[in-house]
């Protein structure tokens, strides 16, 4: 029972992940017919703002100490943070220590921007295309991007904690009456599932309740016949790329803390939220999350020891293992509708 | 019909085995006049470093390649000198190898074998490397070390810590400076029998390769012989990123020590899983809990971030380390570079300084030659007190550091402090161990 709570918990922060990525990526194939291979790339991009924005508040001036030495004996060079300067030391300090958090507002206007650039430069000369050329351009828009990240911030990942005030881990044995260390879980991973229930929520009541959403929602069903309207869509829909990409980055600047950001995260997520937008079926958002915390969860309950020892390896292909079975008993996947890439 | 035994499939299978034959690479079938492979007929001699320059581990790449630069210009007289000033063997004189100026061929090993083994080829056969050096991986070095003994040079390992290197995988080509997972489980366990106790339980996660399960099996074996009780070995995919489905069961299973036997970026994101999970402010069985990473290195540490802070670890070498020798490459590399150097640096450095060393001293380029003036070659000077390049197996014994995460650093490159530098004798194992048995140095091989 107990390890069957943890793994649950366990498999919540990555699924609210693969979620929050699978979200836009349904998105942007649902308005605009385009499957995009650059959302983990959005994702990696996120996680870089929050790491950016840890860099420009630790941005310093330097003066030479003559009492202390550096590593090669020389007088070492003492390094003072402006904020630190302009805001006193512990106001200073408390700034730097919470930025992951101060990264969303960071991050928020980043991805609009970096959405609208990429839909109007790149993705809106491949609508007519075939998927397999969109797949192809973005693909290599995704290496273009993680090349330049590396390029700037090196290959090694980046240590970018939580505050430091959701240090350490709470103990949910404990509140259900259980010896304490049985089941424990990170503050920050709550804040992140919660903030992941947050941002989904947003998405759907605006789609759901405001004037624009519905309009989204009516282009989505028939492009054509709202264009008839004299509506135009396709604005709509870049702001919509826009917005899955601001999803992506936010998932991505929250994620920094649980795993240190390296160039190449994107990728790691790209394929498994791929699968989850497959299992959740193709165009469907509820189904996107739906399938995003379910194979979280499962994943989470292959690396299991007991079950490793059964089926060694299982950790690594149960996801596809899932997508597959899925796929052959409902080929549209879970929550898919009929007529959505069918033609 | 014809009574023609030559078939479709027939033809078939000829045509294949022919064109196999004409794929097969030069370097197999070399036929110039020359005694051995590359031998360098000019001015110039030229070297081949074959590190990660794309991938997980470019950084430590990009410090190797920055090292062998540095000994590069040392070898041809130029800077300061480096270690060269404090070297015991005193045959270089700063005018290259045998009087040829040395050259270099860079390859990237993208950190995955077969990459890797293809780059040293290029290097062996387009540019005439007459030796390879490098890697920080220890599957891509024994592949590499492979190659190298079939193509008939040199290969000076780079930064590889499994026991397979010079144990099973061991080649009569191949040689290693760094040390290996065996010297880190036996300098690590008296240190953690001494801070943690004789009575504990540890719960391993390792990385699933070579490296790895030599790791475990080291580690497990020296911290069982003190009255430790494995709790666990968990194997973790070599691809994992996040590690938290495999640390929140420890707790749980009554262990009181997390042994990492992790590298890289899996250590980076094991190690901050664990504290993340609050592990290190727990108490089981009445004790602290406590985590051990055996392999450590600077770069690494710095990943990790404030994570590192007390947990105990071993290394090849560290830059703080006061003696002549160590001050000397500190002060070179850092007034080049403007850094100290990790120990993938220092590492990669000697290894191309010794093999100068043994080539001026055999008085020839024959790999043969240079593996006699190796093996068995006690030196001393380069950083890591007396050392032996052990003839048996081409190890290299010397002393190993123990080290803990800093507490309060003093600046960005202070992260390690050294606890204990344990003696080369402490770490020495017979050639026949177990953990190194099956597999044979084999002959040298000259090439051509």
């Amino acid at each position: 029972m107990d390890t069957f709570l943890l793994q649950i918990l366990n498999g919540l922060d990555k699924g609210s992940a693969y979620a929050l990525i699978a979200l836009g990526l349904t998105l942007i194939f649902g308005t605009l017919g385009v499957v995009n291979f650059a959302h983990g790339a959005l994702f990696m991009i996120g996680a870089f703002c929050a790491v950016t924005l840890s860099r420009i508040l630790n941005l310093s001036y330097e003066t030479i100490d003559p009492e202390k030495k550096d590593f090669l004996g020389n007088p070492a060079v003492v390094k003072t943070t402006y904020v630190e300067s302009w805001f006193g030391p512990e106001a200073g300090a408390w700034i730097i220590d919470w930025a992951v958090p101060l990264g969303i507002l960071f991050a928020i206007p980043i991805m609009l921007l970096i959405g609208y650039v990429m839909e109007r430069g790149l993705i809106k000369h491949f609508y007519k295309r075939p998927h397999a050329d969109q797949i192809l351009v973005t693909f290599g828009l995704a290496i273009v991007l993680q090349e330049v990240i590396k390029y700037f911030y090196g290959a090694n990942p980046i240590p970018t904690p939580a505050p430091s005030a959701f240090k350490g881990s709470f103990d949910f044995g404990v509140l259900l009456g259980m010896d304490p260390n049985v089941i424990i879980y990170p503050y920050w991973r709550m804040i992140y599932f919660t903030f992941s229930l947050v941002v989904i929520g947003a998405v759907f009541s605006f789609l759901q309740f405001t004037t624009f959403g519905m309009v989204v929602r009516a282009g989505m069903a028939d492009r054509e016949t709202v264009g008839l309207l004299g509506i135009n869509i396709d604005k709509r829909f870049t702001i919509m790329f826009g917005i899955a990409a601001a999803v992506a980055g936010l998932a991505g600047v929250m994620y920094t803390p649980i795993n240190s950001p390296n160039y190449h995260m994107g990728m790691d997520f790209l394929v498994l939220s791929f699968v989850v937008v497959v299992v959740g079926g193709m165009g469907s958002l509820p189904g996107a999350v739906l399938a995003g915390f379910l194979l979280g969860i499962l994943e989470s309950f292959a690396s299991m020891n007991w079950i490793k020892d059964i089926l060694p390896g299982i950790d690594q292909i149960i996801i596809y293992l899932v997508a597959i079975i899925i796929l052959l008993t409902r080929p549209r996947g879970l929550m898919g509708r009929k007529g959505v890439m069918e033609e | 019909m014809s009574n023609s035994k030559l078939t479709r499939r027939g033809l078939l299978k000829t045509s294949a085995v022919a064109g196999a034959g004409l794929a097969v690479p030069t370097i197999f079938t070399a036929s110039s006049a020359s005694a051995f492979t590359n031998e360098p007929t000019g001015s110039t001699v030229t070297l081949g470093f074959n590190v990660p320059q794309t991938g997980a581990y470019a950084d430590e790449g990009a410090d190797e390649l920055r090292a062998y630069e540095l000994a590069v210009e040392h070898l041809n007289g130029g800077g300061d000198g480096g270690m060269l000033n404090t070297f015991s063997s005193k045959v270089l004189e700063g005018n290259g190898i045998l009087g040829k100026k040395v050259e270099f061929v860079t390859g990237d090993t993208q950190t995955k074998s077969d990459a890797a083994r293809a780059s040293a080829k290029s290097m062996i056969e387009k540019d005439g490397a007459i030796m390879i050096t490098g890697g920080s991986s220890s599957g891509v070095a024994i592949a590499v070390q492979g190659l190298c003994q079939e193509a008939g040079v040199i290969f000076m390992a780079g930064l590889t810590h499994s026991n397979d290197t010079t144990g099973k995988d061991k080649k009569a080509n191949g040689f290693r400076h760094f040390f290996n997972a065996y010297m880190s489980a036996a300098a690590l366990a008296p240190v953690l029998e001494k801070l943690y106790g004789s009575d504990r339980k540890a719960y391993h996660l390792t990385a699933d390769y070579t490296w790895g399960w030599t790791q475990e099996e080291s580690i497990a074996a020296a911290t069982e012989a003190m009255g430790w009780e494995t709790v666990n070995k968990v194997r973790t995919p070599l691809a994992s990123t996040d590690f938290s489905s495999y640390i929140s069961p420890v707790l749980n299973s009554g262990a009181d020590v997390l042994v990492l036997n992790h590298y890289g970026g899996n250590m980076v994101n094991s190690l901050t899983n664990a504290v993340q999970f609050g592990l290190r402010e727990k108490q089981v069985n009445g004790k602290n809990f406590e985590i051990v990473v055996p392999l450590y290195s600077r770069l690494m540490a710095k990943g990790a971030g404030a994570n590192v802070k007390g947990i105990l670890g071993s290394t090849n070498w560290h830059w703080s380390l006061q003696d002549d020798a160590s001050k000397a490459f500190v002060q070179s590399f850092g007034t080049k570079y403007g850094f100290p150097p990790s120990q993938a640096a220092h590492t990669v450095y000697c290894q191309t300084l010794l093999y100068a060393d043994a080539a001026a001293r055999a008085g020839s380029f024959n790999p043969c030659a240079i593996a006699e003036a190796l093996e068995g070659f006690e030196f001393d000077g380069l950083g890591n007190g007396p050392t032996l390049y052990r003839a048996d197996d081409h190890q290299c014994f010397k002393d190993v550091l123990v080290v803990r995460g800093k507490e309060n650093p003093e600046n960005e490159f202070d992260l390690l402090e050294v606890v204990e530098v344990t003696p080369a004798a402490q770490v020495t194992y017979a050639p026949d161990h177990p953990m190194f048995a099956g597999g044979a140095l084999g002959n040298c091989n000259p090439g051509a």
